[in-house]
């Protein structure tokens, strides 16, 4: 597939990237101090900080990945959002902010550090910072091949511009930087994706010719006719879908272990909410957060449903082939931008698509830089220096994290499943840790002891677990089973769940059971505004109900269960 | 920090869309062909130059209320 560019649309990529530069340059100025740098003086608006919240984690794995799953597995797909991140997004703003924010930890781990002990926030810390770094290259790695297979241009120069740009506005403007380009990425992501959705949706004829020319795809697969538009009819066994999952590993999984894994102890994510300018600010951080976040299956999956619709060509779905013969599910964004598109608008398409990859990968060198600052090197490496020492080294931290991840996107070229990759990293590192926070806001008794060795105990159990169970078909290695094959899931997806769900219950009763057999390494007084129990409650200061956290939560969760209602 | 996310935002969306909405109208229409025929350019570019404008509007507002 090849996509010819005009001239015009030269011009749209170019004024984006004068704009993110530009906003770069402009921010330069207000950067005093480490505390400007890394967590933008804790001085934005809850709308910037909620908006700049979704669009950290638009990186590869959110726009191609999205789509190629819609795909593969149609509206199933959704539950990544309707029961995976909405309701932790929403449990983070009620409920964990409060300790985030009001604790003044500057990092997840640095909360770690204040409610447990230097070990686990040297775990936590270190594990993440290798993550981020990961995560960014990925990014990168996704973005230059795709560039390359569309437009011809060269890997290493893609990946060199976009690095390149990327390092560039937040060296000047740090987190604030890259939170203001994030909105302004996440408007682009709308403004580009939406006319795409539109006319492909329209070709195919709307909503329920969609659902009809979708049987076909689902029956010539062995399933029931609705399996790509029913999110919740199809659960009842592992077999039954596409995605190989029953709804016990699917909501306890994804929905639980992973989703509140992620959403609330990634400090990638919670990062955007500490920059908030107040306690109400952070807390409707993910909130406002949410809103736009539950509808945007419509941008992201619906693009990969509607591929899969679209008149067969020789056989095989409108996508291009992979080396083996299957259809390359990663492609399916691009191939409606090749086929709808004209010049003008395909310039505002393939500049949200960079966009969207160069937020992804903003939001992870920025995390990376914090963590590395204050939690590595300023708790380990360099204590007690100035404050200045650790502003130049925030921005030492920003290149190296920028070209580590050079270095991993190169490293990243050797795998293709993007999202199935990230999935099994955020299993064996991310599922635990729900366990250890939960633990540790609500529980006062857990103890450092007990939060370390369950963190470890954790994410051991769940390479052990990975190490005894296989996708079926897969070879034993890297899939899993390499230590037996005991355990034989439908998908790979299925296994990457109970993965999950075994390290977060290894992890809750490890961390439960050492607590209690340690002695309480915190006093009461010391754990004030860390624990739920030990925390005075602030009464609610906002009048106006729109403001109210609690109010606003609860209104989100009504409407995505309307969605997941209406979409059953 | 004195810095109004609305310009950037509003100025970027003005611009991009006056860019669509005169390529819409003077840029070659055989390539509408691809998007069912419909002038996409022209039609998305002014949705893009209203939201531009009333990112600046309400960044105006807001500056003479101060």
């Amino acid at each position: 597939m090849h996509i010819n560019l005009g001239a015009i649309d030269y011009a749209v990529i170019a004024i984006y990237f004068a704009f993110v530069l530009g906003i770069g340059w402009a921010l330069k100025r207000s950067m005093k101090g480490s505390a400007d740098f890394l967590m933008s003086g804790r001085s934005l608006p809850a709308w910037i900080t909620g908006l700049a919240f979704i669009s950290a984690n638009l990186g590869a794995q959110e726009v191609i990945g999205m789509a190629a799953s819609g795909a593969k597995y149609g509206i199933m797909t959704s539950h990544f959002y309707w029961i995976g991140a909405i309701p932790a997004m929403v449990f983070l703003g009620l409920f964990m902010l409060p300790f985030y924010y009001g604790s003044k930890a500057r990092s997840v781990p640095e909360y770690l550090k204040l409610r447990f002990d230097e070990k686990t926030r040297g775990f936590n810390a270190a594990t993440f910072a290798i993550m981020t770094v990961f995560s960014s290259g990925i990014s990168m790695h996704a973005l230059a091949s795709l560039l390359q297979l569309l437009l011809g241009w060269q890997y290493g120069a893609c990946i060199a511009v976009s690095a390149g740009i990327v390092l560039v506005y937040i060296f000047l403007g740090g987190l604030s930087s890259a939170i203001y380009n994030e909105v302004l990425q996440f408007c682009l992501i709308v403004a580009g994706f939406a006319p795409l959705v539109f006319l492909g949706l329209k070709d195919v004829g709307g909503w329920s010719a969609l659902q009809e020319k979708l049987i076909p795809v689902a029956t010539g697969q062995g399933y029931a006719a609705g399996t790509w538009t029913q999110s919740w009819s199809h659960l009842g066994t592992a077999t039954a879908n596409p995605m190989g999952v029953e709804w016990f590993g699917l909501v306890m999984g994804l929905g639980f272990v992973l989703s509140f894994g992620y959403w609330c102890t990634d400090f990638l994510v919670v990062q955007r909410a500490l920059a908030a300018n107040s306690l109400s600010a952070a807390r409707r951080t993910p909130l406002i957060a949410a809103i736009p976040k539950m509808f945007f299956p419509l941008l992201v999956i619906l693009p990969g449903m509607i591929v899969i619709a679209l008149p067969h060509v020789a056989g095989h779905p409108a996508l291009p082939l992979t080396a083996d013969g299957t259809p390359d599910y990663n492609m399916s964004i691009p191939t409606l931008l090749a086929r709808y598109l004209p010049s003008g608008v395909l310039g505002i398409g393939l500049t949200a698509l960079i966009a969207s990859f160069m937020s992804g990968m903003a939001g992870n060198v920025t995390a990376f830089n914090t963590v590395w600052t204050y939690d590595l090197y300023q708790s380990y490496l360099a204590p007690g220096r100035s404050d200045r020492h650790y502003f130049w080294m925030g921005h030492v931290a920003t290149v190296a994290g920028v070209l580590l991840g050079i270095a991993t996107a190169y490293l990243a070229s050797a795998f293709n499943n993007i999202m199935d990759l990230l999935q099994l990293v955020f299993g064996f590192v991310n599922a635990p840790l729900f366990a250890t926070f939960l633990l540790g806001m609500f529980w006062r008794r857990a103890t450092g002891h007990g939060a370390f060795f369950g963190l470890l105990g954790g994410t051991v159990c769940a390479a052990v677990f990975h190490g005894l169970s296989l996708p079926s078909g897969a070879a034993p290695g890297l899939k899993g089973a390499w230590l037996a094959p005991d355990f034989v899931f439908r998908s790979e997806m299925g296994q990457n769940f109970y993965v999950a769900i075994v390290a977060w219950s290894a992890c809750f009763i490890l961390t439960v059971l050492i607590s209690l057999v340690t002695r309480p390494n915190k006093s009461d007084a010391q754990l004030e505004g860390l624990v739920y129990s030990l925390t005075p409650r602030q009464a609610e200061t906002e009048q106006r109900w729109y403001r109210k956290p609690v109010v606003v939560g609860t209104l989100v969760l009504a409407v995505t269960l309307l969605l997941n209602l209406a979409f059953r | 920090m004195n810095f109004d996310l609305r310009l950037p935002i509003g100025a970027l969306f003005t611009l991009y869309g006056t860019l669509l909405v005169l390529y819409g109208f003077f840029g070659d229409r055989a390539q509408y062909a691809r998007s069912l025929g419909l002038n996409v350019n022209l039609g998305w570019g002014l949705v893009l130059l209203v939201f531009g404008l009333g990112m600046l509007f309400a960044r105006a507002r807001s500056g003479k209320r101060q």
